[in-house]
């Protein structure tokens, strides 16, 4: 097997394809914006509630934006369901791009060398890294009063109605000049590691063969990884969790985690499989995808294990803080369907359909699982944050398909053309030629 | 010739001359009993012909069993033949039986597994292993031919075996 400079091209026709995605997914944003304008001047503001939720629970869900609102003014259902959307995606793609940085780096620590032969993949994801930190920023300032209950002001005024104990006790960690700082130190240091660990990888291209630049590399990545573990999950409260400012799970950073890491193990064995189809990555072949089916299977059991952890300790301790996250997911008209959609896509179909060894090592049946798990953590990320946003409001129409395919188009451009910047096969790579001789 | 079976056993030095010889030993049609290695050998199950183990196919059987019988009796137990209040719950809830459930369906996968495998392996406690040599736990490669499971005489194989590289044939006799 000779190893070529194998290079991607990242063609006119594959441009044509993402940028129609793009227009797509911002059509049908603006014909949702336009329905939700429409229906709310109808029925004259909010939507009234569709379940027998006690209003002892509204009132807890932190609802005094609106008794309050003469503060900030209310902000309109279609703007704030705008921000809920961005911030789903912010976050679901910004861990995509994370989880490439990520897999590289463990490959290193690991010594692994059965992945090196399409590691370029999972390197060109990260560059997405920078642009989600800006847009996380961004949707931040714009929307941070309807995301974020907590950075209202008028909660910490102690003796006034809408003091807010429990949010004054956490005002140490949750207030606003520390989360933008912690979010610009992740993001700035995820960025800096990526860039650090790039040069490196494309530096041994174009030198002499040698194990000096994989070296650095896993020295590197040994740090980035202890970074990674407690930025993702300090990032999983402030970004997610704290949506429900009053709410807590203890568990969550990791739920967080194992929902980026299989959703970016899933989208890294779809884009290897569409590189083979257009006739790429000859020496990736069925034995390195049956290891990444294994690693998408065993990730979606744990998954699985960790959304069953924290819902069977809320369930069982029965402690009204606790217990309200689930209840707004369960008793609503809104969120049950997808409460239940979101445990059969993204534990029972990947479990019974990825079980078999032909499952995972052949592309038609890899390419459905991780389309299908890639589609059930976006539900699952959506899940999490729009009930805390959105209320009784919130619902899966034309802007969330639409703003989604903006952020995929997106994604999926900053990945491929930057995947057709370089040779796609690390050919100096140390474990270049174990991995190509990997089966299993 | 003497009683009981008679096997041919051809000695390798290399894993690749192995591979090769048994590809060459099988387009010829002889049927080649094992192959023994020191160490596991990448592949080797393609060249030999091995179909895939239907060992996964019965571990998922033994689970849904445990899965089965596991749910059937706390619901049972629990439910209708001795009814309690655990934690304010209701008699049959399911949350809390999952773990439990889980854990019996592991067990009787994994021992399912086991047993199965001793069984298909005939690995009995009593059981007398054909040892073709011993070498092949130092540094040899074995490959043992059943004389009678074959047309080809015992001259014929001979020389295919040296031929494709073994370093010494040898003929061994288990009563």
């Amino acid at each position: 097997m000779t190893i070529s400079d194998e290079r991607f091209d990242f063609t006119a026709s594959a441009k044509k394809k993402l940028a129609i995605t793009i227009v797509v997914g911002i059509l049908l944003l603006l014909a949702g914006i336009y329905l939700d304008i429409a229906s709310t001047s109808h029925d004259g503001g909010h939507a009234t509630l569709q379940t027998t939720v006690t209003n002892d629970l509204v009132a807890f869900n932190g609802d005094n934006t609106e008794q309050a609102a003469g503060e900030h003014g209310e902000t309109a259902t279609w703007l704030k369901r705008l921000y809920t959307d961005l911030w789903i995606n912010n976050v679901f793609f910004a861990g995509l791009g994370l989880i490439g940085l990520f897999f590289v780096t463990l490959q290193y620590v690991t010594q692994s060398a059965w992945s090196t032969g399409f590691l370029r993949v999972p390197t060109a994801m990260a560059n997405w890294l920078p642009i989600a930190g800006v847009l996380m920023l961004g949707v931040f300032f714009l929307g941070k009063y309807d995301l974020f209950h907590w950075t209202h002001d008028y909660l910490y005024i102690e003796g006034t109605p809408e003091f807010d104990k429990l949010l004054n006790g956490k005002k140490a960690f949750l207030n606003e000049p520390f989360f933008l700082a912690r979010m610009i130190v992740f993001f700035g240091g995820w960025t800096l590691f990526f860039y650090y660990i790039k040069k490196r990888i494309f530096a041994e291209d174009i030198e002499e063969p040698g194990v000096k630049r994989w070296k650095e590399i896993r020295a590197a990545s040994a740090w980035f990884i202890v970074f990674f573990g407690y930025s993702t999950s300090i990032g999983a409260w402030d970004w997610v969790m704290s949506i429900d400012p009053h709410w807590f799970s203890t568990l969550f950073g990791w739920y967080v985690f194992s929902s980026w890491w299989v959703s970016g193990l899933a989208l890294i064995a779809l884009i290897v499989i569409i590189l083979k189809e257009n006739g790429y990555l000859s020496i990736v072949t069925e034995n390195h995808l049956h290891d990444l089916g294994k690693f998408v299977f065993g990730f979606t059991i744990f998954w699985a294990y960790l959304w069953f952890s924290q819902y069977l300790l809320i369930y069982y301790a029965n402690i009204p803080e606790e217990t309200v996250y689930y209840i707004q997911r369960l008793t609503t008209d809104q969120y049950r369907p997808v409460f239940f959609i979101n445990l059969f896509i993204n534990f029972v179909f990947p479990f019974i359909f990825l079980m078999t060894r032909d499952s995972k090592r052949k592309l038609a049946t890899m390419k459905v699982a991780a389309v299908v798990i890639i589609i059930g953590h976006w539900l699952d990320f959506w899940l999490m944050v729009t009930p805390g946003v959105m209320k009784y409001d919130g619902g899966i129409g034309f802007m969330e398909i639409g703003t989604a395919l903006i952020y995929l188009g997106a994604f999926l451009w900053v990945t491929l053309s930057n995947l057709s910047k370089h040779s796609l096969i690390a050919k100096n790579h140390p474990t270049l030629e174990e991995s190509l001789h990997h089966h299993i | 010739m003497a009683v009981g079976k008679n096997y041919l056993v051809g000695v390798f030095e290399d894993p690749d001359v192995v591979l090769d010889s048994i590809k060459s030993v099988r387009d010829s049609g002889v049927k080649i009993h094992e192959v023994f290695s020191p160490h596991a050998i990448h592949g080797i199950d393609d060249y030999l012909g091995y179909k895939q183990s239907r060992l996964p196919i019965a571990s998922f059987f033994y689970g849904i069993t445990g899965t089965a019988l596991a749910l059937f009796t706390i619901y049972w137990m629990l439910g209708f033949d001795w009814p309690m209040i655990i934690g304010g719950k209701d008699f049959v809830s399911l949350p809390p039986f999952i773990p439990v459930t889980f854990e019996f369906t592991v067990l009787l996968a994994a021992h399912g597994m086991v047993l199965t495998f001793f069984i298909v392996s005939d690995l009995k406690p009593w059981a007398k292993p054909l040892v073709f040599d011993a070498r092949c736990t130092d540094d040899k490669y074995i490959m043992a031919i059943d004389l009678g499971a074959n047309q080809k005489s015992k001259e014929e194989i001979n020389k295919m075996l040296s031929d494709s590289g073994a370093s010494e044939v040898n003929e061994k006799n288990f009563k």
